[in-house]
């Protein structure tokens, strides 16, 4: 069993783990075994494309979540240049759960914002496991008001399981910090664009993620409540999660079809950990997109846009 | 059933359930000090314990009954009622869940909003019932007050607002999260014309309310020992592994942490609020 293979990828595994077997023999033995690797290869392609044709909410919900899927620095390093990370929310601690930070996109300079999750464990313990407490939340609105007073985009990322539910989370304002931010981002006097990269996990997500126009990649979700929280609470066992993934609607087609995303940027064969250079130079070209289109609208115009965008959110009938 | 049990006929049989039933009568318990209270006497006393001083939860319209002035009185938003966008379904389908709770509470949601006076000043007055799905805010609750906001902006008046509610509605999925957004985006045009709000946390006030509409007051006031906060206790307790501290996520925990300005008793809000909001809008004391 690899490890770096979710469940559902492990016949892909195994194929590739063949593959690299007789890699190995080809190098020490007469047999010419090009042709054998050849066709397990295209072997192995044909068996991904079959496997994730038909993906569940909940197969796409653990893709969100896998361990080799690219990060936000990951994508900085790929996308942007000059980064210049910027530290602190000036009045308690610097949440590196949450990174951000002066950049350049394609020459332009630009603010860079996103949840950080870490690779290691102990890297993983020291980003909390990508999720932010107060602090970080108020480092990004100081980011971002930084980048209103000096007329640079926002770009941010998104990937949290949510907010960190803790003891000194909670003391020092969770609730307060969330809100103040999308009060903030929604008249911020600068264009935001948001990519949803991973787990879009609820109001931890949403706090750095009011734009005006919302990207998402094709395997991130992006709820109001986990698939497990939702389950433990409404089926009243976590293990019901599978079954609350495809009933809170949480994957970028569903979303797309909800209007809630603005588009989706399609990941290569397998999911974005196949091949982050391929996906990363996707999203900045959706990202580059995004930014000319907003470029060429009028700053009281995109306020206005903005405003009407969220006012639109809802669905209810009249009695 | 026993076989003696079936031998009777069914008319003289009676069910278990029907039998171990008490009616609700004139007296009720304290659920904080346990003493036996006269229901008309706790009804007059805003359902604050006359002994103990413990605040029950209260329902959205009586909360407004007991806040505006009797005349005027118009309710806001009312013709807005669910729809089911996701077809939701868990172990009961999300349209059964909200007609039970309409048949529970009479609402048709969980947020009741009015436009009305206070000592004789005009204001919008909104209050979440608890009662409906745990005063879960979905696209309605979002739509119904955006329209109080949109009420106050048209009359210049204040805004007040009671919540009292688990979080976002799950059942609407992400439509229920970016309520937080629409109704924070909503709150800077009050912001941007001068027009106050006063945000009242009542018991409990957590998640995605509390999180958005619900921190976002120019004054922010708590009942006495309402649970306020973002991630529920037992979701902390899970994750820290550890026993939460004494009054954790009470509102005399929040005051002094510095997160609401005061804590009002409930048979003071109505004198209190009107004169903070006397003095911000520049008006002479009620």
């Amino acid at each position: 069993m690899n490890l770096n293979f979710l469940d559902f990828e492990q016949p892909i595994a195994e194929l590739e783990a063949k593959i690299e077997e007789l890699r190995y023999l080809g190098d020490d033995s007469e047999i010419n075994i090009g042709e054998e690797i050849a066709r397990l290869q295209a072997k192995s392609r044909e068996l991904t494309e079959q496997i994730f044709r038909s993906l569940t909410p909940w197969q796409i919900a653990q893709l969100a979540r896998h361990p080799q899927r690219p990060y936000t620095l990951d994508y900085v390093e790929r996308i942007f240049t000059d980064f210049h990370e910027l530290h602190g929310d000036r009045a308690f601690a610097d949440d590196p759960a949450i990174v951000g930070g002066l950049a350049r996109l394609d020459g332009r300079p630009v603010m860079v914002i996103g949840h950080q999750k870490g690779r290691d464990t102990k890297e993983k313990l020291r980003r909390n496991f990508g999720m932010p407490r107060p602090e970080g939340y108020r480092k990004a609105r100081r980011l971002m008001e930084l980048a209103e007073r000096f007329g640079l985009p926002v770009v941010t990322f998104i990937d949290t399981p949510g907010a960190y539910p803790g003891i000194d989370a909670e003391e020092r304002g969770q609730s307060e910090a969330i809100a103040r931010n999308l009060h903030v981002m929604a008249g911020l006097k600068t264009p935001i664009v948001s990519v949803v990269i991973g787990e879009g996990g609820s109001g931890g997500a949403l706090a750095i993620g009011v734009c005006d126009r919302l990207l998402m990649l094709q395997y991130a979700t992006y709820s109001v409540i986990s698939p497990e929280g939702c389950a433990s609470i409404l089926w009243r066992s976590a293990e019901k999660a599978p079954e609350a993934a495809a009933a809170l609607g949480i994957t970028s087609g569903r979303l797309k079809e909800l209007g809630l995303v603005d588009e989706v940027v399609e990941e290569p064969l397998g999911g974005a950990h196949r091949d982050p250079d391929e996906t990363a130079r996707r999203v900045r070209q959706a990202l580059v997109e995004s930014l000319d289109l907003l470029d060429r609208t009028p700053l009281d115009k995109l306020l206005d846009q903005r405003h009407q965008r969220l006012m639109g959110y809802g669905e209810f009938k009249h009695q | 059933m026993s076989w003696f049990k079936k031998l009777m006929p069914s008319r003289i049989r009676t069910e278990g359930r029907a039998r171990g039933k008490v009616p609700e009568g004139l007296w009720t318990k304290c659920e904080a000090c346990q003493a036996i209270l006269y229901r008309a006497e706790l009804e007059r006393n805003l359902d604050v314990c006359p002994k103990c001083g413990h605040h029950r939860r209260i329902g959205a319209r009586r909360r407004l009954e007991a806040f505006l002035d009797p005349e005027p009185r118009e309710e806001i938003g009312a013709e807005i009622v669910p729809a089911d966008p996701l077809k939701f379904k868990d172990s009961k389908r999300y349209k059964d869940r909200l007609a039970q709770a309409h048949k529970q509470t009479g609402e048709r949601d969980a947020l009741v909003v009015m436009a009305g006076a206070l000592e004789g000043m005009p204001v919008v007055a909104a209050a979440f019932e608890f009662g409906f799905m745990g005063g879960s805010m979905g696209s309605v609750v979002g739509e119904r007050f955006v329209r109080g906001v949109d009420a106050a902006l048209a009359r210049q008046a204040p805004l007040v607002c009671f919540s009292a509610s688990g979080g976002a509605r799950m059942q609407e999925g992400l439509l229920s999260l970016m309520q937080m957004a629409k109704t924070a985006a909503a709150l800077r045009r009050l912001q941007a014309r001068g027009i106050p709000y006063v945000s009242v946390l009542a018991d409990p006030c957590m998640g995605g309310v509390s999180a958005s509409l619900a921190m976002l007051g120019d004054i922010l006031i708590a009942e006495p020992g309402a649970l306020i906060g973002f991630a529920g206790p037992r979701v902390i307790e899970q994750t820290v592994r550890e026993k939460l501290p004494e009054g954790f996520q009470r509102a005399e925990f929040l005051l002094e942490h510095g997160a609401v300005d005061m804590i009002v008793d409930r048979r003071e809000l109505r004198s209190r609020v009107a004169s903070l909001l006397a003095m911000l809008t520049r008006r002479p004391a009620p």
